[in-house]
């Protein structure tokens, strides 16, 4: 069955579309990825590209209605989470893929203390005792690094500091010893130091549980410290997906060398990819052609045409891009004669 | 929070001496001289100056006042003028039903109407919800006398289930509590749904999801907790109106309560029983009100640090 050199998530053209009344918003349309164990993969993009609801996803989390899942697969060690009873759903979600949150400081119950927030995944999915359970619950917020874990395991989250929320929902997601992590931008909501004992904190995890991680960020900073491979998302399609040494020393797509050149501004502003010029289509009206092509300075007459593939170069590096395909020279060709 | 309770308790001494000023100035501006009145028809000018004397009704009146207010330190509320009983023995007969009746009406209000929201905001926009929400809205709307006669004349004269009035059993307090507390339920329920409804989008109900939860738990234990905090405010507004609807439930359904107390007294201009009863009326709306801030802000606390 189950292959251990196989990847443990392997996401197939997934799409996951928002119908509302303003039409129907493509925030992901047509997603490839997969994730070994110990791995680290990193999904970077502006704002609104569709990260967020790419992670929600993979654990059926989408709020629903406005939001489906309307093709693709998500496989699971081999099962597809996509066509999966509720029941089913709900012995991985917690157990054997968590998440952890964008928003550290609402996504804990605000009248539930803690460490009863920890301690009820344990009883559920490990069967752990109310006793095991909270003195487990106790054991991971003191490997989070929470000081007094005894004293904070009955606080509520208001007589937490973010970091600490962050820190608690790491502890939560962790406390089943996951096979997946997926983490929706750990860290934006914490500032600089903070965020770096988060990042380690979760390499740490990673190293002793031997899980995969889904890192998703819009700071390359994170990406460069922590991803084995990176996929940069644009307009709810992945546009290069790339070893993350490759990504930096040889970037592809014109919209990750704009990325890239633009870096030392980076750490000016922590928190916003750098600008390139021009808008991001809207999802709910998105060209026939390349979704990049309205701020790319190479675009040709074939870019407005047809949206190109994510293509898998000589070295590895997958590339959504006319100018990396056979049919850009053939163009180019063309162009001369006439 | 020690300072606050007793910070609140000592904001209601004021409130109640204001109280105890207004009960006693709009009794002086009833028409109509309760001497007279006492003395029967008939009666010589000397005997009605008599018990003008008596009462010491020909004193000034900050002279009066000051009386009062001593008389009711010493928990004399003066005697009635009918039948000369003292007020507060006739009080402590009658305060027990009014809070009984109160009580169940108060139940009836948090347990139906939290019950009713909370099946509406499972499954919002389906049949279920739909009646439910309707129905509140006809609990809003009829008023409670019509609503009152309406199930005395179905349970009580038609079906025959239950008692037409009276105060002897379980089953005279039903008709009763359901005319009372009915309005506040629907309110409630409307409440309740809405706020689930609210707290069902939030991002910690998404969490409670991704550990896998049963959506029961969801609801019962990361939900409703949560969806009840303003929900209690309602209900503690609805304590002031069901003290308000005693007295028209009580004369309904002739109930011997404070409120009809205070309806009878003022018919027969039996004045010291109108304040006494006034008074009382207020005392417990005074602490009522103490006890839901205290409540409240024990229960919010943590949302207002948030
Ligand atoms: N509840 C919703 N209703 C309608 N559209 C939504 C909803 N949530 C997200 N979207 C849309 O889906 C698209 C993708 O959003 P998503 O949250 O995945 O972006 P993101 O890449 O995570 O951005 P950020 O970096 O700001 O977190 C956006 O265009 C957004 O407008
Ligand atoms: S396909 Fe064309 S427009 Fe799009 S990124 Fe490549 S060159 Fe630019
Ligand atoms: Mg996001």
């Amino acid at each position: 069955m189950y292959d251990s050199d196989k990847p443990v998530l392997e996401v197939k053209g997934l799409k996951t579309h928002l119908t509302t009344k303003n039409g129907v918003s493509k925030a992901v349309d047509g997603i490839d990825f997969s994730l070994h164990k110990g791995e680290t993969l990193g999904i970077v993009g502006e704002s609104g590209c569709g990260k967020s609801m790419t992670s929600l996803s993979i654990l059926r989390l989408i709020p629903s209605p406005p939001g489906k899942i309307v093709d693709g697969s998500i496989l699971f060690k081999g099962k597809n989470i996509v066509e999966m009873s509720e029941d089913q759903l709900r012995k991985i979600r917690g157990n054997e893929i968590s998440m952890i949150f964008q928003e550290p400081m609402t996504s804990l119950n605000p009248v539930i203390p803690v460490g009863e927030q920890i301690a009820e995944a344990l009883r559920l999915h490990q069967k752990l005792g109310k006793k095991d359970a909270w003195q487990n619950s106790i054991e991971m917020l003191k490997l989070v690094g929470i000081p007094s874990p005894e004293k904070r395991a009955k606080q509520e989250p208001f007589q937490l500091s973010g970091g600490m929320r962050q820190r608690v929902m790491i502890a939560m997601a962790l406390a089943c010893r996951p096979e997946v992590l997926i983490a929706d931008e750990p860290t934006t909501a914490l500032d600089v130091t903070i965020q770096a004992q988060i990042l380690e904190l979760i390499k740490k995890l990673q190293a002793k549980i031997g899980m995969g991680v889904i890192m998703i960020t819009h700071d390359l900073g994170v990406v460069a410290e922590t991803c084995d491979k990176v996929a940069v998302m644009y307009a709810g399609n992945i546009v290069e997906h790339a070893p993350t040494e490759q990504l930096f020393s040889d970037p592809k797509h014109p919209y990750t060398k704009g990325l890239l050149n633009s870096l030392p501004r980076i750490y000016e502003d922590q928190d916003e990819l750098a600008t390139i010029e021009g808008n991001v289509p809207s999802p709910y009206h998105l060209p026939e052609g390349c979704r990049f092509a309205s701020r790319c300075a190479h675009r040709e007459a074939i870019c407005d045409r047809k949206l190109p593939e994510l293509i898998e170069q000589s070295d590895g590096v997958k590339v959504r891009c006319w100018m990396y395909t056979d049919q850009w020279a053939l163009h180019e060709e063309k162009e001369e004669v006439l | 929070m020690m300072m606050f309770i007793l910070r609140r308790i000592f904001q209601t001494i004021p409130v109640m001496i204001g109280v105890t000023f207004v009960v006693f100035f709009i009794m002086q501006l009833v028409p109509g001289d309760p001497a007279v009145l006492l003395a029967g028809e008939g009666a010589s000018k000397e005997t009605i100056e008599g018990i003008r004397e008596q009462l010491g009704l020909n004193q000034p009146l900050y002279v009066q006042y000051t009386d009062y207010l001593m008389n009711i330190f010493r928990g004399d509320l003066g005697v009635s003028l009918k039948n000369s009983q003292p007020v507060l023995d006739e009080i402590l007969v009658r305060l027990p039903i009014t809070i009984e009746l109160a009580f169940f009406s108060i139940l009836i209000t948090i347990v139906l109407g939290m019950a009713a929201g909370i099946i509406s905001a499972i499954k919002p926009y389906s049949l279920t919800d739909v009646s439910v929400m309707l129905i509140a809205l006809l609990g809003i709307s009829l008023p409670s006398f019509w609503f009152g006669l309406m199930l005395m004349y179905l349970f009580s004269v038609k079906l025959q289930i239950l008692p037409v009035a009276g105060w002897d059993s379980i089953l005279h307090i039903i008709l009763p509590a359901v005319t009372l507390g009915a309005g506040g339920a629907a309110i409630v329920a409307r409440m309740t749904r809405s706020s689930m409804l609210e707290v069902i989008r939030q991002d910690y109900i998404r969490t409670a999801r991704s550990k896998g939860l049963r959506e029961t738990v969801i609801i019962y234990k990361h939900a409703l907790r949560n969806a009840l905090i303003p929900v209690i405010t309602v209900v503690g507004l609805q304590f002031g109106a069901l003290l308000g609807g005693t007295v028209l439930v009580e004369s309904i359904f002739a109930i011997n309560g404070l409120g009809r107390m205070i309806v009878d007294a003022i018919r027969m201009r039996d004045l010291p029983i109108v304040q006494g009863g006034v008074l009382c009326a207020s005392l417990i709306f005074v602490i009522v009100n103490l006890f839901v801030d205290i409540f409240y802000r024990f229960f919010n606390k943590r949302i207002e640090l948030n």
